[in-house]
């Protein structure tokens, strides 16, 4: 079975984020890159496959050389192969249109992305792969079974959950449940050792884009918080009802 | 004609929909044109429509799936000069399926309505709400999906004429199971969110946190620790890479306020923190805070909750 892991490469989560000068792009200045957390889910449980049934691993990001360490951390952890799709990630349609040509030159059972990435929160990318494959795409993906050409595959919609079955391949836009936190691995001497030496292919992607990334600006910093005493929590209610009018 | 997208569960509309109806009107407003809402839900609910600003109510029969609708959606756009979808767990399929299909421009988690029309240019979270994005969809149909309560729900009445309208599109995925709790409000799109964390010091003490949830018409949720030992469903985990939620009100118990924690709640229009730590971060992001144990602050919020909703 051939499972193609989409990683994206994101500022870690503890990360203070901030803009270059002219506001018109994050300032990667003193931010640690990770695999954006989501498909790290999606790269372990592609781990629980091959070890489960056997499997090639693929792990694949569109973007610059710079994006290469985090490829190679995937490699660590496990994956067999990594493709970096040499182009600037303008917006997530292209981004989709790039990978979905990765798919369309190589035979793919299992496509695994995260539903999100926490740089850009778009929730676009998976869904427009499956879309331009026609392939079933399955978000929010907390639990998937793969039996034979098929998959049973649960995600969580508004106020609960949901089951689906579909033929492979497929496209998975997944999350924590996908495997659990503590199922999450951190590569080994040997596994850092090994990743020097696996295939790490460079393809040329798509150029254009749909949308423009105008400007970027921080949330205006709250005013101090105004505390109440522990014994007065009535106050705390008449705050709520007259001042900020939240209930 | 701006198009919107308006679910609907067993023919019932949920709070996101109308608002996705709003959302639709204003900008149709500001581009001087009119909105024309696409719905599953029966002719005789779906009239309703015109209150929040329909001028056209087009009912059909939907696919059951995100994809399958997002399919159908891509038949039915037309000429229209932008498209409205709620962001709720279905919004976040149709929303990037149309696009890749009508290769239009599309903004997720937008948080605002256009501030612009030529070309149309929005305000969305990015970098978990550590930033705010402002994208120009300038190549292609433009899309929008908000955030469920980031404009909030305005009557305006609208021409509401009702037709019917086919358009194809089929699933792709069998649909084994689908179950929802029923009585409790669903976390994205909840006005106001109880959550707590590891100060609970167990499971067995989350009763007084859905007490509270639910004398303020509340849903519960929880930090990412509380979630990861199990203590809670990891539906409730809200933060960076949890659930991220904008409600009116935010009251976090026992949660200290870590980074990620934030990055999911400070889109939050008031947050109140409780917490025996004054140094706990939490105090720095909220609007109001207690210091103070837990377990005696809130059975007592619980009663002055109370005796303010016998009042008013």
């Amino acid at each position: 079975m051939n499972i193609l892991v989409c990683i994206s490469h994101a500022p870690d989560t503890t990360a203070k984020i901030n803009f270059t000068a002219d506001n018109s792009a994050l300032d990667p200045a003193g931010v640690q890159f990770v695999i954006n957390p989501y498909d790290e889910f999606g790269l372990t449980k592609a781990l629980h496959i091959k070890e489960a049934q056997g499997a090639t691993i693929t792990v694949l990001n569109v973007g610059g050389p710079e994006t290469e360490p985090t490829l190679r951390k995937a490699l660590a952890i496990g994956a067999d192969q990594a493709v970096r799709i040499n182009a600037t990630p303008t917006d997530a349609i292209t981004v989709a249109k790039s990978i979905k040509n990765h798919i369309q030159a190589n035979a793919y059972d299992l496509i695994i992305c995260g539903q999100e990435s926490i740089d850009y929160n778009g929730q676009q990318v998976p869904a427009m792969v499956a879309t331009f494959l026609d392939l079933p795409f399955v978000n929010a993906c907390v639990g998937l079974d793969i039996n034979g050409g098929s998959a049973t595959a649960k995600a969580e919609i508004d106020g609960g959950h949901a089951s689906y079955s579909c033929s492979l391949p497929m496209v998975v836009g997944g999350k924590k449940g996908l495997v659990e936190e503590k199922d999450l691995r951190i590569p080994n001497m040997r596994g850092i050792m090994t990743a020097r030496t696996k295939p790490l292919a460079v393809e040329e992607g798509e150029g254009g884009s749909h949308t423009v990334a105008v400007s970027f600006a921080k949330p205006t910093a709250k005013s101090a918080v105004k505390l109440v005493p522990a014994d007065q929590v009535n106050e705390l209610v008449r705050l709520l009802h007259e001042e900020s009018k939240s209930i | 004609m701006i198009i919107v997208f308006v679910e609907s569960w067993n023919n019932q509309f949920k709070k996101a929909s109308f608002e996705a109806v709003s959302y639709a009107r204003s900008w149709a407003n500001t581009a001087g044109c009119g909105v024309r809402a696409i719905t599953s839900a029966s002719a005789e609910n779906a009239s309703q429509l015109a209150q929040y600003g329909a001028d056209e109510i087009a009912t059909l029969e939907l696919a059951q799936t995100g994809a399958g609708i997002g399919a159908q959606l891509a038949g039915l756009v037309g000429d229209a000069q932008g498209v409205v979808v709620a962001g709720t767990a279905v919004g976040k399929i149709v929303a990037p399926t149309l696009a890749a299909l009508t290769s239009g421009a599309l903004s997720t988690n937008t948080t605002g309505t256009p501030t612009s029309t030529s070309p149309v240019m929005v305000e969305r979270g990015a970098f978990s709400s550590k930033g705010i994005e402002t994208i120009s969809l300038n190549n292609g149909l433009p899309i929008i999906s908000f955030v469920p309560n980031a404009i909030g729900i305005k009557e305006e009445a609208g021409a509401g004429t009702m037709t019917s309208a086919n358009a194809a599109g089929a699933d792709k995925l069998t649909t084994n199971e689908v179950s929802v709790a029923s009585g409790k409000v669903a976390l994205p799109e909840a006005e106001i969110v109880v959550s707590a964390g590891r100060g609970l010091k167990g499971p067995e003490n989350w009763g007084m946190i859905e007490e509270l949830a639910d004398v303020l018409g509340a849903a519960t949720a929880c930090s990412k620790p509380v979630s990861d030992i199990g203590w809670r469903p990891h539906s409730e985990h809200v933060g960076q890479t949890g659930i991220q939620v904008n409600p009116n009100l935010y009251i976090a118990v026992g949660i200290s306020g870590a980074i990620q924690h934030l990055a999911g709640v400070s889109a939050s229009k008031t947050i109140v923190a409780i917490n025996t730590d004054p140094e706990a971060p939490f105090f720095k992001a909220a609007d109001y805070g207690i210091v103070g144990d837990a377990f005696e602050v809130v059975p007592q919020l619980i009663e002055e909750l109370r005796a303010f909703k016998a009042a008013n």
